[in-house]
């Protein structure tokens, strides 16, 4: 009662002075007729325009016909002259978002203002107006606004600008007119006008490569003031520097001195955005990143938390990669353990994990147990995660870690912060031996007292798995079987899956075990009384203690290699007959699931499951793909698998894409189809190809797809043959063949009989490039010299009138299939002559370099000097007739 | 990457983490709930920290957020977890500076919410759909605080309508009192 009194104590004070207390919708929407008077009266309009804002801004939602209704009211009042009435006009036609008809009622006025000759007016007319218009007016108003980014009133010129900001996403074609103005404002003495226009100029100018390392050149070259636009343009500069791939033997990386000197602004805001992104170019040296460690290190010690915290977050990247660079910071970093802001020290603390030596380990994890008492969950995984890193790196302190991480298991905390400690355990036991026998006892002491299902049963799966190898399984058993007593049915069931795992591989427990698996036969939970009978009788334990055979224990440990979905399916059709349900008849392909989840889900996995996901590859997934169908299993190793290629145009009825696939003697194109009608299922879908261009492929297998429903990606294979080791080329027409049935969209249901049809796609090729894998090699000059002059094979080449020396490089880069290395594939602009290194790999695992040197005439004729160095000499001819053809 | 430094929210909120004045720039949070407890969620989370003399910053929700307390008011910018922290704190330095120019000096709740109108336009000029428009505290307020009549207006008709307004709300405000 005490506490409701309270309230209203509260409330009263607040009546007081809130205007807006009781403020009802209703009400509101009665005084807003004030707004139709002859005789206006501003300062009113202006109060109930506040409160029907507040009603918005409050999570109040206007019905169609109350927002129209206020909208027409509002723009009476552009009869008033009162400039603050009129802000809140603007504004409020802002909010209303008014549809297309509605805006045509407000347009002249808007326009009007937009010519007026009060600032105020043009700048709020111009945003408002873009922000309601649609493409049509854009046209209209665009010669005003073009005005407008060139006026030299700032707040005009900024309000032009940011409009075209947003417009550029909606009206690309109209916004990309202005760059003229828009390159004036760029110019000009206005910080945030330049900030505005520069964000513009590279936004339009954003897909082309060239314009925008010119427009980085140029500015670089410093006529930037405002610190926001300088953030820009160090961003735009790191772009291009990414683009222009590694820095070549010398060391030195164009625009670097442009970030160094930025460190030396006087802005903190530029100091820091050039910070980091030095820290984040590619391949960063320790001499580069010196100057901004430094720089970084003086914000450690600021006085504000912002800069603290973003200098801190910034090294604790860079301690990924380079901890010996953040070390000299280590003394700062200790101090900000006690920082007031639990963020900053929470990113000290994992740093200083990360770049700490072995000798310090036991100090800072002292440091570390003070403070893990008063930081939020989030941060507490943080740290866990940082605390695994340093014990896989300095395996001989695993006690003092694998200590801490079962000390702070025993605390209060939520079921992601544990997880996060138990997955950590559960790795350190899996790579550190030693650490194995500890780790398990600590998982047994918490499942004793541990309120999460799901990390009981994961606890328990891997006790079953890591416990019978150790020295004294028996001690384990008690943890075990008191789950079997205490726990909801979920555990007990895994609980006894776990008994039975030691039972099979501890013939000397086998009698115990016997004895509490018949305990539970008389659980009241069928899972777990199922389970009991059936590892019983597995297990042999009627009595005789026998040798468990093989099959029992690939039953126990073995994985599911089939995917549940379909076991699902195949369990649903089965219908109870004589016959009993066989596993092996279930499906192991995987159905139709994009590329793209796949690899998500295995990400996903946790360390519980299965061994920590590995970076797998789109090559790997390939693979794996590739190999799960008999008929291509016999096709050896995969050389390499190409990028998508599409044979269809974009927003078409079927969307088609191939990958090839190259093996020594085999050729695999790998259609993957979308189905975009809702309407149809498609049915055993193939794509009949026509080799006849291609002479030296034979048409081996074809596996077509059973089911195509909407929208859920799906393959079907066609394999050909080719000769060993020859890069056979060619072209090769496809035709998608199918059968539709109708679809009816109510239900999902398929019609039962469909209709062929057949639908015609792009061709596919096989090009001399399919044979060449990309391989960057580190240091080209020494794998030329090591590669020797055994078989190197030159000569020269005429490549005819070019559009430009850039467009030559590119062509030949393009026509091999080779990775460029050291950044030799750009051209400098206007230069005669360009010399170019490639590396790669050749079908048959042969390494190949390639030196070309160009040079151009007046009349733009191109000529290239081609040097090939291998280990084979007839890769090396091939390689010139690549070219010569 | 994002090259532009995007606002994703401007806060005001009051002592008990309730809206005064909020603008959102993305679709981040799409419902009035779930930017509630957004709200709630930043309020429960700040309040115990100490951000009257500088202001703070936290990483919440994959998002940075950079705050700062007067009085009774609570004042938050939200960016990208990519964003340059220092950007953030410029724009929620602007605001700040703006809402003291604008209340004169007596930053609190009763003030903010009787001029709650200068606030919300405040929240306009200062970011525009994300995009930062003004960072500096004096231009903004001065483009908030522009009660006057434009040109067009007759000069005799713009003092006797400000005079009667004034008048009438100072009535009105003795007589609620």
């Amino acid at each position: 009662m005490a506490q409701f009194v309270k309230k209203d104590d509260d409330r009263d004070e607040e009546a007081e002075y809130s205007p807006f207390l009781g403020i009802e919708k209703g009400a509101v929407l009665q005084e807003a007729r004030v707004f139709n008077d002859p005789q206006l009266d501003s300062r009113r309009c202006s109060q109930v325009i506040t409160k029907l804002l507040y009603l918005l801004n409050q999570g109040e939602t206007f019905t169609k016909v109350e927002a129209t209704e206020v909208f027409f009211a509002v723009t009476k009042l552009f009869q008033s002259k009162d400039i603050g009435l009129r802000r809140m006009v603007y504004l409020m036609i802002k909010e209303l978002s008014p549809s297309s008809d509605e805006v045509i009622i407000v347009t002249s006025s808007l326009m009007k203002d937009m010519n007026s000759k009060t600032d105020v007016y043009r700048a709020n007319a111009i945003r408002v107006l873009c922000r309601i218009t649609d493409g049509t007016l854009l046209t209209q108003i665009e010669r005003y606004l073009k005005q407008a980014i060139v006026d030299k009133n700032p707040v005009v010129a900024s309000a032009a600008l940011v409009s075209g900001i947003h417009l550029l996403q909606t009206n690309p074609e109209i916004v990309k007119r202005w760059s003229n103005e828009v390159q004036e404002a760029v110019q000009s003495r206005a910080a945030l006008v330049q900030f505005h226009a520069l964000a513009l100029l590279h936004q339009i100018r954003q897909n082309d490569r060239l314009a925008v390392s010119k427009l980085v050149t140029s500015l670089t070259r410093g006529t930037v003031r405002s610190p926001l636009a300088q953030c820009l343009l160090i961003r735009y500069t790191s772009q291009v520097i990414r683009e222009s791939s590694m820095n070549n033997q010398s060391g030195e990386r164009p625009f670097y001195d442009f970030l160094e000197g930025c460190l030396r602004h006087k802005a903190e805001m530029v100091i820091f955005e050039a910070a980091r992104a030095i820290t984040e170019l590619n391949g960063v040296t320790s001499r580069e990143l010196t100057p901004a460690i430094t720089v970084l290190q003086l914000f450690l010690s600021s006085s504000k938390p912002v800069l603290r915290f973003a200098a801190v977050r910034t090294l604790n990247k860079v301690a990924m990669t380079h901890p010996m660079a953040v070390t000299n910071c280590n003394i700062d970093m200790e101090s900000l353990i006690s920082d007031q802001n639990r963020s900053i020290a929470t990113l000290a603390i994992t740093t200083l994990l990360k770049t700490g030596n072995e000798s310090g380990v036991d100090r800072l994890m002292k440091q570390i147990t003070n403070f893990m008492s008063d930081i939020a969950d989030e941060f507490k995984i943080v740290v866990v995660d940082a605390i695994r890193s340093l014990c896989l790196k300095f395996p001989l302190k695993y006690r003092t870690l694998m200590n801490f991480l079962s000390n702070i298991l025993r605390e209060e905390g939520g079921f992601e912060y544990k997880k996060a400690i138990v997955d950590s355990i559960v790795i350190l036991i899996r790579d550190i031996p030693d650490a194995k026998e500890s780790g398990l006892l600590h998982l047994c002491e918490f499942i004793e007292d541990c309120e999460f299902t799901y990390l009981s049963t994961q606890i328990l799966h891997f006790l079953g798995v890591e416990g019978p190898k150790t020295s004294d399984p028996s001690k384990y058993i008690r943890y075990i079987y008191n789950r079997v007593i205490l726990e909801n049915a979920t555990v007990r069931a895994s609980a006894v899956s776990t008994l039975a795992k030691f039972g099979a591989m501890v013939d000397s427990l086998k009698p115990r075990i016997f004895v509490l698996l018949r305990r539970c036969l008389y659980d009241n939970d069928d899972e777990v009384r199922d389970r009991a009978t059936l590892y019983l009788n597995t297990l042999g334990g009627d009595g005789s203690v026998i040798e468990t055979d093989k099959d029992v224990k690939e039953f126990l440990f073995g994985s599911l290699d089939i995917p549940l979905v379909n076991l699902e399916t195949s369990l649903k059709n089965y219908e109870p007959t004589e016959e009993p349900f066989d596993i092996s008849s279930v499906p192991k392909e995987v159905k139709s699931q994009p590329l793209a989840e796949k690899k998500a889900a295995g990400k996903k996995s946790t360390a519980l499951g299965a061994p920590p996901a590995s970076l797998t590859s789109a090559v790997d997934t390939y693979e794996k793909l590739l190999s799960s169908i008999p008929e291509f299993s016999t096709f050896g190793q995969l050389f390499k698998s190409s990028a998508p290629v599409e044979l269809t145009e974009a927003e078409t009825e079927y969307a088609v894409n191939v990958v090839k696939h190259i093996f020594d003697r085999h050729v695999v194109f790998q259609y993957n189809c979308t189905n975009t009608i809702p309407e149809q299922l498609l049915e055993n879908v193939v794509v009949v190809v026509d080799a006849s261009e291609a002479e030296e492929f034979a048409e081996l297998a074809t596996k077509p797809l059973k089911a195509l429903p909407y929208d859920t990606p799906g393959q079907t294979f066609v394999a050909f043959e080719k000769p060993e080791g020859v890069p056979a080329v060619g072209r090769f027409s496809n035709v998608l063949k199918f059968i539709v049935k109708e679809v009816d969209p109510s239900t999902g249901e398929a019609e039962d009989d469909g209709v062929e049809d057949e639908y015609q796609l792009e061709d596919s090729e096989i090009v001399a490039a399919d044979y060449m894998l990309k391989v960057r090699v580190s240091n080209f000059r020494n794998a030329w010299e090591s590669l020797g002059p055994d078989f190197e094979r030159v000569d020269e080449y005429g490549l005819g009138p070019r559009e430009s020396l850039s467009e030559a490089v590119n062509a030949v880069i393009n026509l091999l299939g080779m990775q460029p290395c050291e950044g030799t594939e750009v051209v400098a602009a206007n230069s005669r002559s360009h010399a170019c290194l490639l590396s790669g790999v050749y079908i048959g695992n042969v390494k190949v370099l390639v030196r070309l040197s160009f040079g151009v005439d007046s009349a733009k004729e191109v000529a290239m000097k081609l040097a090939v160095r291998s280990e084979d000499e007839s890769v090396s001819d091939a390689i010139h007739e690549i070219v010569a053809n | 990457m994002k090259f532009c430094p995007t606002i994703k929210n401007v806060l005001l909120l009051d002592s008990e983490g309730r809206r005064m004045a909020v603008k959102y720039y993305t679709d981040e949070w799409t419902t009035n709930g779930a930017k509630l407890a957004f709200e709630k969620s930043i309020f429960s989370k700040t309040q115990k920290t100490n951000a009257r003399t500088e202001a703070e910053i936290v990483m919440f929700e994959n998002n940075v957020v950079v705050y700062k307390f007067i009085q009774d008011l609570h004042f938050f910018v939200t960016g990208g977890d990519d964003e340059n922290e220092l950007a953030l704190a410029t724009v929620l330095q602007g605001f700040f500076d703006a809402v003291t120019l604008l209340l004169r000096g007596n930053v609190d709740q009763r003030e903010a919410l009787q001029n709650l109108d200068m606030m919300f336009l405040c929240l306009d000029e200062i970011v525009d759909g994300g995009m930062i428009l003004e960072t500096d505290g004096n231009m903004i307020a001065g483009k908030v605080a522009t009660h006057s009549m434009d040109d067009g207006a007759p000069l005799s008709e713009q003092t006797i309508t400000q005079a009667l307004a004034t008048a009438r709300e100072h009535l009105t405000r003795s007589l609620l009192r």
